[in-house]
C-alpha cells in the first residue's frame, strides 16, 4: 500500500478488508460511516501526499532558510550541551512512544523515571513535594495563582510580580488569573533586584501571592529573599519563586528562605532551546499535598511485596474530579522531564554544580569585557549574574541588535538603550567574536 | 498466550530496578569553589552520581518495564494510540529548527513557514478559518478555546456565565471551563447515549457561553443532530466548543466547522500521530471560524504583505499568551510531517480503517456491546465482572486493555479503541485476550496480573500514605 492510496501506517490487505466488511455485514467502509449528508465532507483538503524522502527534503530546505547566527538569547530560556546519552536513552521506543501510565503494572520503567525526577527536584529545592512536570514556567506559574486563590481563602484577589518579568510569563499569568477572578499586580525593582521595601507596603489582606524571580529574568541572583519570604508569611500570602534546575543546584534551597511553591523551568537540562519547548516545574510544601496540580508518581507495593509506584492522589485530577479538579492539566511534559532526569544523572551533583558555577563565572567575565567598551556599560545591574545581565549603550538599542545580527549574532533589546546578554557552555566560545562584533557597530 | 513476544515476565521473586540514588549519591560541598558568597548559596548538593553505563544499563532496563505502541496493541478508547511513524523524529530533530524563540522574524523564516503551513493544514482538516499552534496540550487548546470563546462573548456585551457539557464528555473539560471561571451545566445523555436534544434546549439559554462538545462522542456514536444541535446552541446566543479527541474517526468525511462548530482544538499526538512520551509532550492547536480569530492569542503568523515570507503577526482583540514561548514546537514539526506523509487520501483511508477495525473488533468480542454502529470506538461492558479485573487479566494476555469504568453510562465499561494500525489477525488476538480474561475464573482475575514487572499494586496505600520520592523512602 502506497501514500498515495492510503495510510502507509494500516496493514490490511485488500483481502482483508473485504473479509472483515463481510464479518460485519457491510458492503463498505463507507457504510459504517453515521454521517448525515447535510454535515459530510465530499471535499479535498487539497494536500498531496509526500513519500518520507520527500518530506525530509523539503522540511530540510524550508529549516535551511533560517539563518545560521550565534544566540547569546536567553531571558528564561536557555540551552546547554546536552549530552549524547540523553537523546539515545529516552529515544527509545519504550518510552517515546508510550501513553499516560494508568496502567501502572506494565508502565514501571516511566513511573520510577518520574518518581526520580520528583526525587531531584525535592532535592533542589528542599521542598517535599514536586509533581512530574507542568507545560513550561509560565504555565506553572499561572497554576501556582490558581492554588493561592484555592488555598489562601482570605478575601484578597491580588497577586504581585516583579516588573521586570517577561510579557509572555505575564500574560499567561493573566489568562489563568482572569477565570479565578485574580487581578496581577507589578511591584517594582531596586537596581535588579525585588524592591523589599515596596512589597512590605504593599502587602496585606487583599494579597495572596507574592511571586520573586531567582535569577531574575535580567540574570541577578536575588540578594533578600528572606525577607520576602517573611513579608509574605506575614500577611498570609503565598511565597512563590521561580527558578530553573541549573541555577538551583548552588542557589539557596527554596525552602530556607519560606518558599511555599517553586515553579520554573527543568528544560535548561535535556532539551536543546527547541525554539521555546519548556519543561514546567512545580514543586511545594507538604501543606498543599492535595492541591498541586497536575500528576504525581507515589511509591507502593505489589500483591508480591515488592516496592512499586503508581499515578497517585488522582483524587485532585480532572478525570475523577471533574470541575472540582485541582487543574485542567492532564497531559504533560513527561518525556521532557525523563530528559531532564538522565541529563541530571549524567552530570551529577558536581557536574550540575560545576555547570551552574561557570554560568555565574562567564556571564561575569563576558560583562567585564563589555564594560570596557566605549559606549556600553555592563553589567547594568550591580549584582551576582547567572548567565545573562542588560547592558547599558549609548547608542539606540534596536540598531545595535541589528547589526550585530548582521555579523551573525543574536542578542536581546529589553530597552530603548539597554540590551540584554546571556553566555552558557554552548556560546562561550564566542563570546570573543561577539565581543569584537560589539567593538565595531557600537 | 498472545503476543508472547513482547511480554516481560518476572523471573526471579524480586525484579526491581534500583533507584538512581541506590546506585550512589554524592554530596558536593556548594560552598567550595564558589564565585558567589555564601550567604546566596546553599551549602551542599546531594544526587545520585552514576557512572555512564550505569545509567545506559538503568534507563534500558526501565525502558523494558514499560509498554507503549511499538510493543504491541494498546487499544485504550479515547486516547487514539496509533503507530508513530518514525521519520518523523529525524524531521524534528533538524538543529537549524531548533533555535531560540526570541530570534528575529527576519532570521527565521523557515520557522515561520512551518507554523504557516501547519496552520493552514489544519484548518483545511478542520473546516476552520484560522488557527493558532501554541497550545502545549489538548487540555491547554480547550483553554484556550474557551478563554477566546469568553473574550468574544465579553467583546459583544454578553454577560454569560455557563459551559454546557454532556455527561459523557472527558473530564478535561469541566476542569478547563472551572478554569476559565465558568459555571458547568452537565447535560445528561439520551438513551441511545447521544445528546438529548430536548435536554439541551432546557438547558441553554441567556447565560449560555457555549456548549462543550465531542463527534463522534466518547461511546463512539456520531452526533446524528449535530445540525440541530448547533442551531439550538447559536440561537440561544451560546458558541459550540469542538473537542478533538474523535477526530480521527472523522478525517476527510467530515469538518467540525462544516457542523456548525465555532471554535475546536486539534490533540496532534492522537489524530496526527505524534508520540506521547509517556504523558507528553502534546500540543493542542486551535482553530477558530472567522468571527472569533481576531481573539486568538499571540502571535499567529501569515504571509507578509508581497508574500516574499512569513510574519508574526497580533490579532486584534488577542487573549495574550497561552504558552510562555511558542507552545510545543518539536510536535507540530511532527504532526505536519505526518500529516504531508498521508495527504488527503491518506488521512481519510486512516479514518475508514479506524472505524473498520472498531466495527470489526465489536463484531468478534463476547462482551456486551450496546449500541452502534460505531465509528472509531466503542464502549463494550463486563456486565457482572469488574472491568479493571478484566483490564489486569489482559496484561497477561500481551496487550493493553481498554480505558476501563468510563464513560460512566455504560456500566463496568471497556473503552476500546483499536485505532487504524491494527490488522485483522492482531484484532483476532485481541478479541482473544478479551474473551479469556472475561470468562476467567474469579480467582484468576483477583490474582491477575502475573506476567507483568509488577504485580497488582497497592492504589489505596499509595493515595493514603504518599511517598513520592526517595527521601520519603528513607529509612524503608
Amino acid at each position: 500500500m502506497s501514500g498515495a492510496d492510503g495510510t502507509p501506517y494500516a496493514p490490511h490487505t485488500d483481502a482483508e478488508t473485504a473479509e472483515m466488511l463481510s464479518a460485519i455485514g457491510v458492503d463498505d467502509e463507507e457504510a459504517l460511516f453515521d454521517i448525515p449528508d447535510e454535515v459530510a465532507f465530499d471535499g479535498e483538503f487539497g494536500i498531496e501526499p509526500r513519500t518520507e524522502r520527500e518530506i525530509r527534503a523539503e522540511c530540510s530546505r524550508i529549516f535551511g532558510r533560517n539563518d545560521d547566527l550565534t544566540e547569546f538569547l536567553g531571558r528564561g530560556h536557555y540551552g546547554h550541551y546536552v549530552p549524547s546519552v540523553v537523546d539515545h536513552l529516552s529515544d527509545r521506543a519504550e518510552f517515546l512512544t508510550s501513553y499516560t501510565q494508568y496502567q501502572p503494572e506494565i508502565s514501571q520503567g516511566f513511573l520510577q523515571a518520574l518518581f526520580e525526577y520528583q526525587s531531584m527536584l525535592v532535592e533542589l529545592t528542599g521542598l517535599p513535594v514536586a509533581n512530574c512536570s507542568m507545560y513550561d514556567a509560565a504555565t506553572a506559574l499561572g497554576e501556582a495563582a490558581t492554588l493561592a486563590d484555592r488555598v489562601r481563602s482570605t478575601s484578597g484577589d491580588t497577586v504581585l510580580v516583579p516588573e521586570q518579568l517577561r510579557e509572555g510569563k505575564r500574560e499567561v499569568l493573566a489568562n489563568y488569573c482572569a477565570g479565578a477572578g485574580l487581578t496581577v499586580e507589578r511591584y517594582p525593582m531596586a537596581d535588579g533586584n525585588a524592591d523589599v521595601d515596596a512589597i512590605a507596603d504593599r502587602v496585606g489582606d487583599d494579597v495572596v501571592m507574592v511571586y520573586a524571580e531567582n535569577p531574575t529574568v535580567r540574570g541577578c541572583i536575588e540578594e533578600r529573599l528572606g525577607a520576602v519570604g517573611d513579608l509574605a508569611a506575614e500577611s498570609d500570602a503565598l511565597f512563590v519563586l521561580g527558578s530553573d534546575v541549573v541555577s538551583l543546584a548552588v542557589l539557596e534551597e527554596p525552602a530556607s528562605v519560606g518558599a511555599d511553591v517553586v515553579v520554573g523551568e527543568a528544560s535548561v537540562l535535556g532539551l536543546p532551546t527547541a525554539y521555546g519547548m519548556g519543561l514546567g516545574i512545580f514543586a511545594c510544601s507538604d501543606e498543599f499535598l492535595r492541591q498541586v496540580p497536575g500528576r504525581l508518581v507515589g511509591a507502593s507495593e505489589d500483591a508480591g511485596g515488592d516496592r512499586a509506584y503508581t499515578l497517585t492522589l488522582q483524587t485532585r485530577e480532572q478525570h475523577i474530579r471533574k470541575e472540582r479538579a485541582t487543574s485542567n492539566i492532564c497531559t504533560n511534559q513527561a518525556w521532557v522531564a525523563l530528559r531532564a532526569a538522565i541529563h541530571a544523572a549524567s552530570l551529577g551533583p558536581d557536574g550540575l554544580v560545576d555547570l551552574a558555577n561557570d554560568c555565574v563565572r562567564e556571564a561575569a567575565a563576558l560583562a567585564d569585557r563589555i564594560d570596557g567598551l566605549k559606549g556600553a556599560v555592563a553589567p547594568v545591574h550591580d549584582r551576582h549574574h547567572v548567565r545573562e545581565f542588560a547592558v547599558r549603550v549609548d547608542q539606540p538599542a534596536a540598531a545595535i541588535a541589528e547589526d550585530l545580527e548582521a555579523e551573525g549574532f543574536a542578542v536581546h533589546v529589553v530597552g530603548e538603550h539597554l540590551l540584554q546578554v546571556c553566555v552558557t557552555d554552548l556560546n562561550a566560545g564566542r563570546a570573543d567574536d561577539l565581543v569584537a562584533a560589539f567593538e565595531e557597530v557600537i | 498466550m498472545i503476543h508472547d513476544q513482547a511480554n516481560y515476565e518476572r523471573e526471579t521473586e524480586d525484579v526491581r530496578e534500583p533507584l538512581l540514588s541506590e546506585k550512589g549519591e554524592a554530596t558536593v560541598d556548594v560552598t567550595d569553589d564558589s564565585p558567589l558568597p555564601d550567604d546566596l548559596t546553599r551549602d551542599e548538593l546531594t544526587l545520585p552520581s552514576p557512572s555512564e553505563p550505569e545509567i545506559a544499563r538503568h534507563y534500558t532496563r526501565l525502558s523494558q518495564m514499560n509498554w507503549a505502541i511499538d510493543s504491541g496493541p494498546y487499544p485504550l478508547g479515547s486516547c487514539t494510540m496509533k503507530y508513530n511513524p518514525k521519520f518523523t523524529e529525524d524531521v524534528a530533530a533538524d538543529p537549524n529548527a531548533a533555535v531560540h524563540p526570541d530570534r528575529s522574524e527576519r532570521s527565521t523564516q523557515g520557522n515561520l513557514e512551518l507554523q504557516y503551513r501547519l496552520q493552514e493544514f489544519l484548518a483545511e482538516i478542520g473546516g476552520m478559518d484560522a488557527v493558532t499552534l501554541q497550545p502545549p496540550a489538548g487540555a491547554a487548546g480547550e483553554l484556550t478555546g474557551i478563554l477566546v470563546a469568553k473574550a468574544y462573548h465579553e467583546h459583544h456585551g454578553n454577560d454569560r456565565s455557563e459551559v454546557v457539557i454532556p455527561a459523557s464528555a472527558h473530564g478535561t473539560n469541566f476542569a478547563t471551563a472551572a478554569t476559565a471561571g465558568y459555571d458547568v451545566v452537565e447535560l445528561p445523555s439520551g438513551d441511545d447515549g447521544r445528546v438529548d436534544v430536548e435536554a439541551l434546549e432546557a438547558a441553554v439559554g441567556d447565560d449560555t457561553a457555549a456548549l462543550m462538545l465531542t463527534n463522534p462522542n466518547t461511546v463512539g456514536l456520531f452526533e446524528r443532530d449535530i445540525a440541530e444541535i448547533a442551531d439550538i446552541v447559536h440561537d440561544a446566543g451560546g458558541l459550540l466548543y469542538y473537542d478533538g479527541a474523535n477526530l480521527n474517526a472523522l478525517l476527510g468525511r467530515g469538518r467540525p466547522g462544516d457542523m456548525g462548530f465555532d471554535v475546536m482544538h486539534y490533540n496532534v499526538h492522537k489524530t496526527f500521530a505524534t508520540p506521547h512520551g509517556g504523558g507528553g509532550p502534546g500540543a493542542g492547536p486551535v482553530g477558530v471560524v472567522d468571527e472569533l480569530a481576531e481573539f486568538l492569542p499571540a502571535p499567529q503568523v501569515r504571509e507578509n504583505e508581497n508574500a516574499s515570507g512569513y510574519e508574526g503577526f497580533e490579532p486584534e482583540r488577542t487573549i495574550g499568551k497561552v504558552h510562555g514561548f511558542t507552545g510545543n514546537w518539536l510536535v507540530l514539526i511532527k504532526a505536519y510531517a505526518y500529516i504531508a506523509r498521508l495527504g488527503d487520501e491518506g488521512l481519510a483511508d486512516a479514518a475508514a480503517k479506524a472505524v473498520l477495525n472498531a466495527n470489526y473488533l465489536a463484531e468478534r468480542i463476547d462482551l456486551d456491546v450496546p449500541h452502534g454502529p460505531f465509528h472509531h470506538e466503542f464502549a463494550a461492558t463486563a456486565g457482572e465482572r469488574d472491568a479493571a479485573d478484566v483490564a489486569k487479566r489482559m496484561l497477561d494476555f500481551g496487550v493493553h486493555p481498554p480505558t476501563t469504568k468510563w464513560p460512566e453510562m455504560v456500566p463496568e465499561a471497556m473503552l476500546t479503541e483499536p485505532t487504524e494500525i491494527e490488522g485483522q489477525s492482531s484484532l483476532d488476538d485481541l478479541a482473544e485476550a478479551f474473551d479469556l480474561a472475561y470468562a476467567d475464573t474469579d480467582e484468576a482475575l483477583d490474582a491477575a496480573p502475573n506476567r507483568t514487572a509488577a504485580g497488582r499494586i497497592d492504589q489505596v496505600s499509595a493515595a493514603r500514605n504518599p511517598r513520592l520520592s526517595w527521601q520519603a523512602l528513607d529509612g524503608e
